[in-house]
């Protein structure tokens, strides 16, 4: 039985064909991919993102309890702040990629993927009896409690103050949601409650993530939607939430992530902060940042028109026999018009410019190896000058 | 609605067939383009390939899969739609006309009443 989220009736509704995402029946298009996607880089869409979880952590071990188990400095968060960060075994596999927030004080939310809800809270669990000394936490699997959905594009900052009303009452202390900077993460009220609103998302676009209790993101959904329509907003589901994360070479949970897989390995050593300390994973990926790893993430595009790369199909270098590696996502990018991917190579195969071998079905699909992120946004001539 | 046409012959798998003496154009059907989406890419067989009935032909990718498009009826590839490799969205806005897949020199004429009518077709894809 699959599971749906609060905005589940809104989508059949808008006739949204329906896809299986780890266990959730979830909209994988309306209009199409590719307008979807056009649609987010040149105006707004608005994704259903309540199939993900949100964990909460609180009390007066909170902070030192998260810095041992998440990569990246959780100290360095002011209230109302959030940083991209993983959570690693003590090998230095990733259980989860994820967001997290400081709400206030000592409290904070957890974003994480949606097929790792379980093995999250298992292992903050465990974690955390493994280390009584930090002072009292609570671990709370919140994901029930909370829809979420995500307003993204160039358009939304012209209309979000129209879907969210108001000045924030915590977190970060703005008059309206568009005060807020990246990374930035307020409580707004919506008919009467609190809703956290984060200006993030997973597009490379600008805009903000509203995660609200359960029962109020269906008027959320069609608030935006009715604020937005005149802006170009149109709803857009996980097969161009996909395209779009590629484009900018955002990992995806299962694919570039894995509890096979370092951050080191992934190129994410940016959220990887080794100076502050001991936590889970730190001994292997400080050996791995100084010493090197046995594979590295690069991001490719195809030289030319062709099929595009998918998932496990085998790389090569030019000339060279044996194998270099595997492709861990792959589209067709709707805005180079190109196939584009990502994969895991030797180290010594990833270099920016090298050309680089597909195996389709049999045939070579020549590609060449380019620097992260794969799309760029185009700075409009008419606008400089 | 998907549109059917009531000249043409259809396979269970969503192929269609025109035959014209032995000479038999195959595409795929309106249900199939909308249930595929966007077209980014089609791989078509080789002019010269003898395919059999029922036998996988060509692939179609959008952006989220590739699929096996299936031979509807046996012959020799005479003739592929070219186009196609520059403009795979043919098959999205003209799936009987301009995004036809190949043309086949075909065996027997005779198995095209094997495969499904127009009205047989709407019943199938409902």
């Amino acid at each position: 039985m699959l599971k749906h989220t609060p905005l589940y009736e809104r989508h059949v509704r808008l006739s949204a064909q329906l896809v299986d995402f780890g266990g959730w029946e979830m909209p994988l298009r309306y209009r199409g991919i590719i307008d979807e996607h056009l649609a987010v880089r040149r105006a707004a869409g608005l994704f259903d993102i309540s199939h993900m979880g949100e964990l909460i952590v609180k009390g007066p071990g909170a902070e030192s309890f998260l810095n041992r188990v998440l990569t990246n400095n959780v100290a360095k968060l002011a209230e109302g702040q959030g940083q991209y960060t993983l959570m690693c075994n003590p090998e230095g596999w990733v259980i989860d990629d994820l967001y997290v927030y400081r709400l206030k004080g000592n409290e904070y939310l957890l974003v994480v993927n949606a097929v790792r809800v379980e093995a999250d809270t298992e292992w903050l669990v465990q974690q955390l009896a493994e280390q009584p000394d930090l002072g009292a936490v609570w671990v709370e699997n919140a994901s029930e409690v909370f829809g979420a959905v995500a307003l993204q594009g160039p358009a939304v900052a012209a209309f979000a103050d129209e879907v969210v009303t108001g000045k924030s009452v915590a977190g970060t202390d703005v008059p309206k949601v568009t005060a807020l900077q990246k990374n930035r993460v307020g409580q707004f009220m919506w008919s009467g409650t609190a809703i956290h609103v984060a200006r993030t998302g997973y597009t490379g676009e600008d805009g903000f993530e509203i995660i609200a209790p359960a029962p109020l993101i269906g008027g959320i959904w069609d608030r935006a939607l009715e604020v937005g329509k005149s802006f170009g907003l149109e709803p857009a589901g996980l097969g161009a939430r996909d395209t779009l994360r590629t484009e900018m070479c955002y990992p995806l949970y299962g694919h570039e992530l894995d509890e096979s897989t370092t951050p080191i390995e992934a190129g994410l050593q940016r959220f990887v902060a080794l100076d502050k300390g001991e936590f889970v994973g730190r001994a292997r990926l400080a050996e791995q940042a100084v010493q090197g790893v046995s594979k590295k993430l690069v991001a490719f595009r195809l030289s030319d028109k062709g099929p595009p790369p998918r998932p496990g199909y085998a790389l090569f270098a030019p000339g060279e026999p044996d194998q270099i590696g595997q492709v861990t996502s792959g589209t067709y990018s709707p805005s180079l018009g190109l196939g584009i991917g990502m994969g895991y190579v030797t180290p010594k195969h990833a270099v920016a410019g090298a050309r680089l071998e597909i195996d389709v079905r049999g045939r070579r699909l020549e590609s060449v190896i380019v620097p992260k992120p794969i799309y760029r946004k185009q700075v409009d001539p008419k606008m400089i000058s | 609605m998907s549109n059917v046409p009531g000249d043409l012959k259809y396979s269970k798998s969503h192929e269609w067939v025109r035959l014209e003496g032995e000479i038999a154009t195959v595409g795929i059907t309106d249900h199939a383009q909308r249930e595929l989406t966007s077209l980014v890419f089609v791989e078509l067989p080789k002019v010269g390939r003898a395919i059999s009935a029922g036998e996988s032909c060509a692939v179609v990718e959008s952006v989220k899969a590739a699929s096996d498009v299936y031979c509807p009826i046996s012959g020799e590839v005479t003739e592929v739609n070219a186009e196609l490799a520059n403009r795979p969205e043919l098959v999205n806005t003209d799936p009987y006309g301009a995004g036809w897949f190949f043309r086949l020199r075909v065996k027997d004429p005779n198995e095209i009443s094997g495969l499904l009518d127009a009205s047989a077709y709407s019943a199938l894809v409902g």
